[in-house]
């Protein structure tokens, strides 16, 4: 490598570090991958609905897959049209409830991490969530996943929708306060 | 006396002593002693075959009702919405709890009246997925030593009304095409009428008659495509032109968009032995975003007339054609007899609809007499009796993606499924309802078996300067309101009328009213704790003593917001009747208990 090169690498360096600076003092932003892949989604299904572990408590893996979808405001986008098209608005409304239980909210009958999610989507739930799997692409679940995660406030908020579609009724999700989720009992 | 009679279903099961009151005989010094002589029992939701809600025992009367009090209580063990009118046969008393559809026998020999049995049907929890409004059962029948009655998965069943154990068990629904049933079964002639639920999810609505002894399907019909799955053949005279015509149920839809379009039958059937006809609503056509379904959309929101022996339709009726607004036509058809325009005495039906209009309509024919509004609408400009039609406010209709706002009254209509009570003593029509309007955002929807296939946002809120429920005494020869009593909570009870010259009806806040007749003055009341939606119903107990029942337990529809825990903060949340009673959730909690009420000094 030329010296010219490292010259250029050298201010490169100083500008990214300024950049950075910059990056760190303002708000965060999305690094959104371009390349569309995700990272490979889990071996085998280790998401547990429940809190209550007999002996040692074992941390839920993390997951790449998950945060690839939660931190990317396409796949967050194209959840909230999906969302729609699969009538998920039909039972949950745009995040009230209705049929099924309000998603805006911080109370998880079988968890509210995108895995939880996820699964509650692919396995179905029986007290009246109907199970996906086979019936919608891996991805566009993991997207829809990746909405509702938003609509009470879990997803970086670089990701979430500044508005809604429709008629306004609900705040939009970027300014939704985040609510730590909380299993719940499973109701009804 | 009022020119207004029940039916002759009503008269002949109200018995001696009150069809003399009927008919003109006075009966001085009667109130407060038990009428000897008239059945006391209450065997179908709707009490009689004319579907009055009128309990002919005047033990109770506007005198001594303020000294009402408690007799027993009994907790269903369930916390959704009570719908069910309790039934009462002999000495036992029938209750049928939401999901999971636990059916109780109560003694009323006992003191507290103890569960005699109860029977479990296990319905699929699964099917709590394809109820749209909360997993409610509207109440069992009782025929001939059996007691019959839905379960929420599609299965219509009877039990042995003395020992509780399994006669027979019908499975009539796929909750994987959305199918559900939460409506009282009928019998009528043997025959245990059922319909299904499912209008929110594209199913094809259907009537069915089982054989009461052995629970085999003897008839079904369809209420929507070709006319022999319909029960549409000769015999089929409707009154107005539209309606004449072949296959109306395929052609008036896009293509094969009958076979998913509603149409249900999870309201009230009505029968006039005379006639020998059978009188149902069906539901609103799927999706409820009409743009996806040009045409009338028959034979949805509207009622049929059927032969009971066949299910051949006799004559139809459309209330809402090509349904805007999800204003199904499932209401309760109550048939009375009396003069209309003061051209002699009529056989009538008298009923209160959806769509905001009170409608008279000839029993034998399906011709509109009459059409009223008895709530704020603009949703329709006028019913235009030479069509039978209604005629819709242009600047209401909606389009697809646009936001179509003020429409009145909102998707429950001016009232829901709570059914009316009719009093042969005063003339009124007791109307239990709502002041509900709504903004209305449609957009295509996919069909999804099994899921909601709806395509429209809803936002209600109560009508400007009306409160938000209100049971309204309507006259119906007048055609005008006799009183009204305000409600500032949606209205979601049914209403009972007794020959004691009282109403009783129910508030989502708790409390169990009694008023005046004939005044709407509100004699007494009492809080059950939670929020009643249920039907009231009035017995003679074994001990010979006037009973006054109702289930306390806030859901349904109204209710969604406290037994499903939804988030009002979305106005579209619980189809979007969250938004109109966001104060709901302070005022009530969730419940399931029998109240039954007497005099205390017996």
């Amino acid at each position: 490598m030329s010296s010219r090169f490292r010259t250029i690498d050298a201010c490169a360096t100083v500008a990214f570090a300024a950049l950075a600076a910059v990056a760190l003092s303002g708000c965060e932003r999305e690094r959104r991958d371009y390349t569309g892949t995700a990272p490979p989604p889990p071996a085998s299904e280790t998401v547990r609905v429940g809190d209550l572990q007999p002996g040692e408590h074992e941390a839920p893996e993390a997951d790449p897959h998950g945060r690839y979808f939660e931190g990317n405001a396409y796949h967050v986008n194209q959840g909230t049209q999906l969302y729609k098209a699969f009538n998920c608005t039909g039972c949950h409304a745009n995040g009230g409830g209705g049929i099924g239980p309000a998603l805006m909210d911080a109370e998880w009958r079988y968890g509210g991490s995108i895995e939880q999610i996820h699964a509650s989507i692919v396995q179905g739930r029986p007290n009246g969530m109907p199970s996906f799997r086979g019936k919608i692409p891996d991805d566009q679940i993991w997207e829809i996943a990746a909405y509702v995660r938003t609509l009470s406030g879990n997803a970086p908020k670089y990701v979430a929708g500044g508005g809604r579609q429709g008629m306004a009724v609900a705040p939009p999700t970027s300014r939704l306060p985040t609510l730590q989720p909380r299993t719940t009992e499973s109701g009804q | 006396m009022s020119p207004v009679r029940a039916s002759g279903a009503v008269r002949r099961a109200l018995g001696a002593c009150a069809l003399a009151l009927l008919i003109g005989v006075p009966f001085p010094g009667l109130a407060g002693i038990p009428s000897a002589g008239v059945n006391g029992d209450w065997t179908m939701a709707a009490h009689d075959y004319s579907s009055t809600r009128f309990s002919p025992l005047r033990e109770v009367t506007t005198g001594n009702v303020g000294g009402l009090k408690v007799a027993f209580t009994f907790s269903t063990g369930v916390d959704r919405g009570q719908e069910a009118a309790p039934i009462v046969a002999g000495n036992t008393m029938y209750i049928v709890t939401p999901f999971p559809n636990v059916l109780y026998a109560l003694d009323l020999t006992q003191p507290g009246a103890p569960v005699k049995w109860k029977y479990e049907p296990h319905p699929q929890a699964a099917a709590q997925g394809v109820a749209c409004c909360d997993v409610v059962n509207r109440g069992a029948v009782y025929w001939q030593g059996k007691v019959i009655m839905n379960t929420l998965d599609g299965i219509t069943l009877a039990v042995d009304a003395a020992t509780g154990k399994l006669l027979w068990r019908t499975p009539l629904g796929d909750i994987n095409k959305g199918e559900s049933i939460t409506m009282a079964p009928l019998v009528v002639k043997g025959k245990v009428l059922v319909g299904n639920a499912g209008g929110e999810f594209g199913v094809r609505g259907w009537l069915v008659a089982l054989d009461a002894t052995t629970g085999k399907v003897d008839w079904k019909v369809y209420n929507t495509g070709p006319d022999s799955e319909v029960g549409i053949g000769p015999g089929f005279h409707p009154f107005y032109a539209g309606d004449r015509g072949t296959d109306l149920g395929k052609t008036t839809w896009p293509p094969g968009a009958w076979k998913i379009g509603g149409g249900t039958v999870w309201g009230w059937i009505s029968y006039d032995p005379k006639l020998n006809l059978i009188f149902h609503g069906t539901g609103n056509p799927g999706p409820w975003n009409a743009d996806q379904r040009p045409g009338d959309n028959k034979w949805t929101s509207g009622i049929f007339a059927r032969d009971p022996d066949t299910g051949a339709a006799r004559w139809y009726l459309g209330f809402s054609p090509h349904d805007l607004f999800d204003y199904d036509a499932v209401n309760e058809s109550l048939l009375l007899d009396f003069p209309v325009a003061g051209r002699g005495t009529r056989a009538v039906i008298v009923r209160p609809e959806r769509n905001g209009f009170i409608y008279v309509l000839d029993r034998r024919t399906g011709q509109v007499l009459s059409a009223d509004p008895f709530t704020a609408v603009n949703s329709i400009l006028r019913i235009d009796t030479a069509t039978g039609r209604p005629v819709p406010n242009p600047d209401k209709q909606p389009r697809s993606g646009r936001v179509t706002r003020g429409i009145c009254p909102a998707s429950p209509g001016a009232k829901d499924w709570n059914p009316s009570a009719f009093s042969p003593q005063t003339g009124l029509v007791y109307i239990p309802h709502i002041n509900l309007c709504m903004d209305w955002m449609t957009g295509e929807v996919n069909y999804i078996a099994g899921t909601p296939y709806v395509g429209a946002d809803a936002k209600m809120y109560a009508a400007p300067g009306r409160p938000r429920g209100e049971l309204l005494a309507w006259d119906p020869v007048k055609r005008r309101a006799a009183w009204k009593i305000n409600e500032d909570l949606p209205l979601w009870s049914g209403a009972l009328a007794t020959a004691g010259d009282l109403v009783f009806y129910g508030t989502m806040d708790g409390w169990f009213k009694a008023a005046d007749a004939r005044t709407g003055a509100v004699l007494w009341k009492f809080n059950t704790g939670s929020g009643i939606i249920g039907q009231p119903v009035s017995y003679r107990g074994p001990d010979g003593h006037q009973y006054v029942a109702v289930l306390s337990g806030v859901g349904g529809w109204a209710g969604a917001l406290v037994v499903g825990k939804l988030d009002s903060r979305d106005a579209t949340a619980g189809g979007g009747l969250a938004n109109a009673v966001p104060d709901l959730a302070r005022k009530t909690q969730t419940g399931g208990t029998l109240y039954v009420f007497a005099l205390p000094d017996h």
